[in-house]
């Protein structure tokens, strides 16, 4: 039912924690299965230049967390907001129907933690 | 290929030697149809009325009053929907369980669409059905209470000599799904005051493709399909008789090993149990210490997803299942272990190993070996979160 990717990333996830003094956080869980997912992210010069994740849930909640770290790294902010819940699904070679809804928890978790970044960069810059 | 361990009993079984051997001449020598008047059709007939003999036998019914089908799900169907739909006097109401096998709850759902009343009795911490709720909602209007008998999740054992009262003493109907416990323990349907019973062949180490319904002598049901007089017209359709002489071998089987089985299978689980405790941190375990099934584990791990879980065992060569049916494409976690109290998320943390035929010591052992390995993974990757 999964892809050979989707097993890939749920057998050895990338970058898997909690990040010291992340500059965004981004939290998304979902009430009806229960899966949650944390994600943080450190930037420099715009560039996301660290992220880390912890995810509760299923083969298809930890592969697409995993995948949209992978897809996040090394990205300036404005290039990371690109990335929508359909990309990480697609770069994990697809989903099965049941399972798109932890997509949307990976990619809204990484929204959420670029609105912190950049509610936290005002504060500072603005 | 590296060694694979079988722990999913409870949804299906290897079919065992014996079986195959029994059954294999009335698909290639004996095919007569058993409606037919010549010799190959009387071969098929006498097969299938010996086998119905055996299969009276394991439940202590008559030959009579057992009818053959096509599983446990058809057998549930015909049971609920064709006493609901003959119900004598107007009584249109049904009455069943919150832990009842899909089998049950969707066809319960069904008549509640059609305009019959259903009530849904709970359970306690431990699985087990509320008899007082049950003695409390019966009434003159109640057709039908189905409550299962052995829990297909928890393995957990029903009280329903005491259903079957309560269902009595309103002038309801009273059916069991055994489709998990017949075979692995005694049943005994007239002591019991059971008056319609579901058990299925494939969980019972005979092929899938047959199902036993038992209806007490005299019980008035209206069948689901229509066609010529096979079943007495209970379940018409050319009698599937070399799975019918599978399943009486396996019930032969099941019958001359039962109490040894039993004991030997509950050992497994008991020492699974006890040494995962050990082995693991944070472990419940759901419906332990009450009356199970022999072979049936289900423990939550809190930390984990039962499908991550379920998925990780699978690569390290373990065959277990989920309580929570978001695997088969739905999210919520397990209708049983919610009914049960458990928090919803620690219902989705749970795995069942369900044991029978052929599980062995090494199978245990390797469980203990590899899910510490797999829990660690899969909590680092929560984090506690």
């Amino acid at each position: 039912m999964y892809t050979e990717k989707v097993m890939d990333h749920f057998e050895n996830p990338r970058n898997v924690g909690e990040l010291e003094n992340p500059d965004g956080i981004g939290k998304q869980g979902n009430p009806v299965c229960g899966d949650v997912m944390e994600l943080g992210i450190k930037v420099k010069n715009n560039i996301i230049e660290d992220v880390k994740f912890r995810t509760f849930g299923c083969c298809a909640a930890i592969a697409t967390s995993s995948m949209v770290t992978e897809m996040v790294m090394g990205k300036t902010i404005e290039e990371a907001e690109e990335i929508s819940r359909q990309a990480v699904a697609e770069a994990l070679d697809g989903l099965p129907p049941a399972k798109m809804h932890c997509s949307n928890l990976a990619a809204d978790a990484l929204h959420d933690a670029i609105r912190d970044y950049k509610e936290k960069h005002a504060k500072v810059f603005g | 290929m590296k060694k694979r361990y079988y722990f999913d009993h409870n949804a299906t079984t290897p079919v065992r030697p014996e079986v195959l051997d029994a059954m294999l001449p009335y698909l290639t020598e004996k095919y007569g149809n058993a409606s037919s008047v010549h010799s190959f059709g009387r071969d098929a007939r006498h097969a299938m009325e010996k086998s119905r003999e055996i299969v009276a036998t394991l439940i202590n019914a008559d030959p009579e009053e057992i009818y053959f089908t096509g599983c446990g799900t058809e057998s549930d169907n015909i049971a609920l929907t064709g006493t609901m739909t003959s119900a004598r006097d107007g009584k249109n109401r049904l009455i069943t369980s919150k832990v009842e096998h899909s089998a049950i709850m969707n066809t319960a759902a069904k008549l509640k669409h059609d305009g019959f009343q259903i009530t849904y009795i709970g359970v306690d911490e431990y699985c087990r059905t509320d008899i007082n709720q049950l003695k409390n909602v019966i009434d003159n209007n109640t057709a039908l209470v189905s409550i299962m008998h052995g829990n297909n999740e928890t393995g957990v054992l029903q009280n329903i000599e005491e259903a079957a009262k309560i269902a009595h003493s309103a002038g309801a109907v009273f059916h069991t799904d055994a489709v998990q416990s017949a075979g692995k323990i005694p049943i005994d349907v007239k002591k019991m005051g059971i008056d319609m019973l579901s058990m299925s062949g494939h969980k019972l180490n005979a092929p899938k493709g047959i199902g036993v319904l038992y209806i007490k002598k005299g019980l008035k049901i209206t069948p689901l399909t229509y066609g010529g007089s096979h079943e007495r017209g209970i379940r018409p359709g050319t009698e599937n008789v070399a799975g019918i002489v599978a399943l009486a071998k396996a019930v032969d089987l099941a019958m001359q090993d039962m109490e040894n089985e039993a004991v030997t299978i509950s050992a497994l689980r008991d020492r699974l149990e006890s040494e995962i405790e050990h082995v693991v941190s944070n472990v419940l375990f759901n419906g332990r210490g009450v009356p199970r099934l022999p072979g049936t584990s289900n423990i939550s791990f809190p930390g984990v997803d039962g499908e991550a879980l379920l998925f990780s065992m699978d690569i390290e060569g373990v065959a277990a299942s989920t309580g929570s049916a978001c695997t088969t494409g739905e999210v919520e976690p397990s209708h049983v272990l919610v009914a049960m109290g458990r928090e919803p998320k620690t219902a989705q943390s749970s795995l069942r190993f369900s044991m029978g035929w052929g599980t062995t010591d090494a199978g245990v052992d390797h469980i203990l070996n590899r899910l510490p390995v797999v829990l660690n993974r899969l909590r680092s990757i929560s984090g506690g979160i």
